[in-house]
């Protein structure tokens, strides 16, 4: 099954290296990563997705926990969090086809970036599933180029103030509670 | 004050108290070695080959529980220590390797000696560094100390730019260390303590497994207090001989591919398997299906990535070897279990392991008996292959750190380097490399090392004329097809034989005449009688490296033997 991991990681040269090669290297199955600077300058967060049985996702978590460059490990498969991709795609798009395409997008709320002789160009943010769909719907009128950028991904925050917690959203809290049990 | 890069990395090693730096130059760390020269704190040992430094750095760690330091140069002096590492790595072991780089502008460009070692070490270290800023230099390596040391211990390499090592600057070394993604847990869950001593009371027939964190962590006096306290049996790993005398009456020895018959019917048979600092290894369990199949697991160990990785665990309990120990020595009870004292104490007596047959040769059971008995304090490293799993068997070792073996990478030429760091680490003691014919050479030029550094190391090495452990597989599960195993073999040999003739050469080479080419004593033991002068001769000797030369049986094998990916009471000869 799919877990999306989020990590927290030392800004440095490598990092990501060192996680990409503990999935090549352990013969883990890693279908997308992304990186990126958090607020703090010093700080990363990566988002993996990963494919594997409860063991082995077990097993990466652990690993990852091992190397002294990751600060934090969140399994966010599970919890209620925030998922977005990042889809770029060329279609071909003859003067005829695209009033169809526009359509299309419209329905999706994707942004047309570009348009050319015959194709266009379009942007789109959401959910896995919806960028596949939408992808698909596209696919006849032929894809020329297409770029997405894998997950990225963010843990819910609480709805209602949580009586006596005065330090800590209850999001984090459970991920310490989790990361607790872990460990044990 | 304004130090180079050079003369603050040999201060930031005397800080942390390095006694010995095994090293080797090349061009680019040529200032590192400008600031050495002269020194009188720090003894430079200049080893013949990096991975000759890396194994002795290892062979000082394991023996003393201090940290093993080397220092070498880019390229290939870099990617030689790679071997060293990925052994000290798998069981370990703290290091820190440093190798020079290629000047940070050069970085990248194919230089002249230049290799990417921090990408080639990644997955054989607990952690690496490239200094890319003279300013992190005294930084990164009080936490390479620290990382190294700490937790599980493990090999840590720093990569140094040329011109990091001259640039002059006045940063102060930093006097604390903090690692944000890094805090090991040494002590373990109370509830979790608790619980494992409840179905440790509770259990019928409970049997204790220890690993190599018993001996790393120092546990093995708490460990032995257990067991007298509760009188519960005992099996180690590889790893875990020494945490228990070989000798005391509730161990009942090594566990799996060459374990005793009564470690692994124990393994079999039991209700509770209680494994202290261990991995649980494909080499110690065999199949993990038929693995222990009656057993509950409580598994305690430092890494919580080696907790129910190969097996299942009922209790499990992130938590280091010997304040796990403390913490549940208090609230131990010794459970009822005379009939399962009995019945262990039966295997015992009943199937021992038996002495290896001297067809044509020496029986080196014999050989390692005697070793152990001319030398009963001595710390011994091995090679790896059937000097190893003899020695593992035959040797009645006391203590702690006294066997140094690669046990998880399996690194033949591991052995002799790592009794001259041992040696260094240790001067008042002797050690000894149980050595086979083949293993020694892969290392042999310590030689030059050993003579230089006048260290008694005994190298005795079991010379059977071929890489046993593979021609043992070869006998059994592969109809006796030799192939690529007798070191006598010559070109003129026909390409099919399976038998050593007469016509074999008798000396390949002569070990002999080579210790004595380099300055070492080399005796030759043909006969048993003459296996305890032999001995007496060479304890006599306290200036040089002795090579015992004895001339075993050619084609004795390991027994008791579990096939590979078969159950661990599944024994060949046993």
């Amino acid at each position: 099954m799919k877990h999306i991991v989020s990590l927290l990681v030392e800004n440095k040269q490598g990092v990501l290296a060192r996680i990409a090669g503990l999935f090549s290297g352990r013969g883990y199955n890693l279908e997308s990563i992304t990186a990126g600077v958090t607020s703090d300058p010093t700080v990363s967060r990566i988002t993996l997705a990963c494919l594997g049985d409860d063991l082995i996702v077990e097993q990466i978590k652990k690993q990852l926990n091992r190397l002294i460059d990751v600060i934090r490990v969140t399994d966010l498969t599970g919890l209620p969090a925030l998922h977005r991709e990042l889809l770029l795609v060329k279609v071909t798009a003859k003067p005829s086809q695209r009033g169809e395409v526009f359509q299309v997008a419209d329905v999706f709320k994707a942004q047309v970036m570009d348009v050319g002789a015959d194709t266009m160009s379009l942007e789109l943010t959401g959910s896995t599933e919806k960028i596949d769909d939408f992808v698909a719907l596209l696919a006849p009128y032929g894809l020329v180029e297409m770029a997405r950028s894998g997950l990225v991904s963010l843990e819910r925050s609480r709805k209602s103030p949580q009586p006596g917690a005065a330090r800590g959203s209850r999001a984090s809290r459970r991920t310490k509670a989790r990361e607790r049990k872990e460990r044990a | 004050m304004k130090t180079h890069g050079a003369a603050h990395l040999i201060e930031a090693l005397k800080r942390e108290n390095v006694e010995f730096l095994f090293g080797f130059p090349g061009g680019v760390v040529i200032p590192a070695f400008d600031a050495l020269y002269g020194e009188r704190e720090i003894r430079l040992v200049l080893a013949r080959h990096e991975q000759g430094a890396v194994h002795a750095a290892d062979g000082y760690a394991r023996s003393t529980g201090r940290v093993g330091v080397c220092l070498v140069t880019s390229g290939p002096g870099a990617t030689n220590t790679v071997t060293g590492l990925a052994t000290a790595n798998f069981d370990s072991v703290p290091l820190v390797v440093i190798t020079g780089q290629v000047a940070r502008n050069m970085i990248g460009n194919d230089a002249f000696q230049e290799a990417d070692i921090v990408g080639i070490s990644r997955s054989v270290t607990k952690h690496n560094y490239l200094v890319t800023e003279r300013k992190d230099l005294g930084r990164i390596l009080r936490e390479a100390f620290h990382i190294a040391r700490t937790g599980r211990p493990g090999p840590v390499l720093v990569d140094i730019p040329k011109d990091v090592l001259t640039e002059v600057s006045a940063d102060p070394l930093p006097e604390s260390v903090s690692i944000r993604g890094y805090n090991p847990v040494y002590r373990g869950h109370p509830l979790q303590i608790r619980k494992a001593a409840q179905v440790l009371a509770a259990a019928k027939k409970p049997l204790f497994y220890a690993g190599g964190g018993v001996n790393i962590s120092g546990a093995a006096g708490l460990f032995r207090d257990l067991v007298a306290a509760t009188g519960v049996p005992v099996v180690a790993s590889l790893m875990g001989i020494s945490s228990i005398p070989s000798d005391h009456p509730r161990f009942l020895g090594m566990l799996g591919m060459h374990g005793t018959y009564a470690a692994n019917m124990a393994v079999q048979s039991c209700d509770l398997l209680f494994a202290i600092g261990s991995r649980f290894d494909d080499r110690a369990t065999g199949n993990l299906k038929t693995f222990a199949p009656h057993a509950a697991v409580v598994h305690v160990d430092i890494d919580p990535a080696s907790i129910s990785r190969n097996v299942p665990v009922e209790v499990p309990i992130v938590a280091d070897a010997r304040c796990f120990l403390e913490d549940f020595l208090p609230l131990a009870k010794a459970p009822s279990i005379a009939e399962w004292q009995s019945q262990t104490e039966e295997w015992m007596r009943t199937r021992p392991l038996a002495e290896v047959p001297g067809n044509g040769g020496l029986s080196p059971s014999r050989v390692i008996r005697a070793i152990a008995e001319a030398f009963p304090a001595a710390i011994v490293t091995t090679e790896v292959g059937q000097n190893q799993m003899w020695t593992a068997q035959y040797f009645n070792f006391q203590e702690p750190r006294t066997f140094l073996t690669s046990g998880g990478l399996g690194t033949m030429g591991y052995g002799f380097p790592a009794a001259i760091g041992a040696q260094l680490g240790n001067p008042g003691r002797r050690v000894i490399d149980i050595a086979g014919d083949g293993s020694i050479q892969m290392n042999i030029q310590e030689l030059g090392t050993a003579v230089a550094e006048k260290l008694p190391v005994i190298v005795a090495i079991l010379n059977n004329g071929y890489l046993g452990m593979v021609r043992q597989w070869q006998e059994a599960f592969n109809a006796r097809r030799y192939s690529g195993v007798c070191l006598n073999r010559a070109v003129d040999c026909p390409p099919d034989c399976a038998q050593p003739g007469k016509a074999c050469p008798p000396y390949a080479p002569d070990f002999v005449k080579l210790a004595q080419a380099y300055g070492a004593e080399g005796i030759r033991v043909i006969d048993t009688a003459e296996i305890g002068p032999a001995l007496s001769k060479a304890a006599k000797v306290t200036d040089r490296p002795i090579f015992l030369d004895f001339r075993v049986s050619r084609e004795a094998n390991v027994w008791p033997m579990v096939p590979a990916g078969a159950a661990i009471d599944e024994m060949m000869n046993a």
